[in-house]
């Protein structure tokens, strides 16, 4: 067995931890876990981001990060809120993705390119489009931009008549 | 020392073996980890006060739409107006603890008890003459129509104003923004297609979003005039000039309503910072009774 160093170990149970919102996923998939370090004493600092600035889940988060590192013997843990840079929807993993079409969640697409200037109006009908994670089927329509929680959408399919839920880019 | 407690308390609130305070999260706080010194050649009482400034507009706009939980006029756009509340109260949230990071509490801290977090100390227990909020946010909502009309000017105006505070020469007001922009462009323009549809939808949706834009313009009278304390943290490269963002804020408004078929109001006349500046009128009495009631009357309330 090879032997890893203790920061090793620590990213390993963190990435391991689920989201409270998104169980199918961890928080390493969402792009939620930032960075996992060792410091010289034996701390471990664990920093997370906020999906929204709104997300009530990282109260229950940082408990849950807490409660697995010291199950797994680091008695000193810091989890740490990180701001900059905003998360993105790009940061959901390849495997995120793959777990969230499995659970009939679509994946986001491609979040917009974020310029310094204005941000330009948009009044058109949301350009975004999400093939339906049951029958696959292209033709399907967005119902609302806002869905049970602040990071998904509500969709429906054309061709099966299934509503389902849509990870939207930002 | 800080964050462990707080580990600590989170994990006993995820256990159910220790009640907290009943009004605020009571796990969190949302600037746990995060650098918050205030760099030098900023005023730290300065900086605490315009995050009040912009932590109250988002925290009341927040309270107002939540008036609308059970009366929307369909399920998703409840569902809609629920989600850009919490994107709000998020943001209220973090420029709040921001302030008190900085050390700016007012009177909050005599009245709330110890172990309420300052971020909640603010938004509970200051009185009214302490709040920075604007009376473009503090308006009652009126129909939906005119709720729409009001999120769409509100939005615009903010969203205006954090695109800029992305530069911020504080880095957490900084990266509040950038998060906030995200966010905020989604109200708008969500706003902005309602405003679209009642407009140019039948003579009743039209004579309504008309209505609506009426009442509203006229809040728009002391938004794009600084407060003294605006100017001198502009300067400082910290705030946004709200002068500066009248432009902007204008086109965007004017293509809205234009595309809406409905007729641009009249722009009021530039009036000195009332909400700003402390002042205010029956409407923000109004909403912090309803926000802060309960727990003003229950200070201790744990579950």
């Amino acid at each position: 067995m090879t032997r890893v160093s203790a920061a090793t170990d620590a990213r390993v149970v963190a990435e391991t931890v689920t989201d409270p919102e998104l169980p199918m996923l961890t928080l390493a998939d969402l792009g939620v876990l930032r960075a996992v370090r060792t410091e010289a004493d034996g701390a471990v600092v664990v920093e997370i981001t906020p999906t929204y600035s709104g997300c009530p889940a990282m109260g229950a988060m940082r408990a849950d990060l807490v409660r697995a590192l010291r199950a797994a013997g680091f008695g000193d843990v810091d989890v740490r809120t990180v701001l900059s840079p905003p998360w993105s929807t790009d940061w959901i993993s390849a495997e995120g993705r793959r777990k969230l079409a499995a659970h009939g969640i679509a994946p986001p697409g491609r979040a917009p390119a974020r310029s310094p200037g204005p941000v330009p109006l948009q009044l058109g009908p949301a350009r975004r489009t999400a093939a339906c994670p049951q029958c696959g089927s292209p033709d399907t329509v967005e119902q609302s931009e806002f869905g049970a929680t602040a990071c998904k959408a509500l969709r429906r399919c054309r061709s099966c008549g299934e509503p389902f839920e849509h990870v939207k880019e930002i | 020392m800080a964050h462990q407690a707080t580990d600590g308390q989170a994990l006993d609130d995820t256990d159910g073996s220790a009640g907290h305070w009943a009004f605020g999260t009571g796990f969190d706080e949302p600037l746990a980890g995060v650098d918050t010194t205030v760099p030098d050649g900023i005023d730290p009482a300065d900086l605490g006060e315009y995050c009040l400034m912009l932590g109250d507009d988002a925290l009341l706009l927040a309270q107002r739409l939540i008036q609308w939980i059970t009366a929307c006029p369909e399920l998703e756009e409840e569902i809609a107006v629920a989600n850009m509340a919490l994107d709000l109260l998020g943001q209220a949230r973090l420029l709040l603890a921001r302030a008190g990071a900085a050390g700016v509490l007012g009177r909050s801290r005599q009245q709330a008890g110890g172990s309420i977090p300052d971020e909640d100390a603010l938004a509970y227990f200051r009185d009214a003459d302490e709040f920075r909020s604007t009376g473009l946010v503090e308006a009652p909502n009126g129909d939906f129509a005119q709720t729409m009309v009001r999120l769409l000017a509100a939005a615009t105006v903010r969203l205006a104003v954090f695109a800029r505070l992305r530069r911020s020469r504080d880095p957490v007001l900084a990266a509040i923004a950038a998060k906030g922009v995200n966010e905020l462009a989604y109200h708008r323009d969500h706003a902005a297609r309602w405003v679209l549809r009642l407009g140019d939808g039948t003579a009743e949706s039209r004579r309504r979003a008309q209505a609506g834009a009426d009442a509203v313009w006229p809040l728009l009278a002391d938004i794009f005039t600084p407060a003294d304390l605006e100017e001198r943290l502009t300067a400082a490269g910290v705030a946004v000039d709200p002068a500066g963002v009248r432009e902007e804020v204008t086109a965007v408004l004017t293509q809205v309503l234009d595309q809406a078929t409905l007729r641009l109001p009249a722009w009021p006349g530039e009036a000195p910072p009332r909400g700003r500046t402390g002042g205010y009128g029956p409407e923000r009495a109004e909403l912090l009774g309803t926000l802060q009631g309960l727990a003003r009357r229950h200070p201790e309330a744990a579950w």
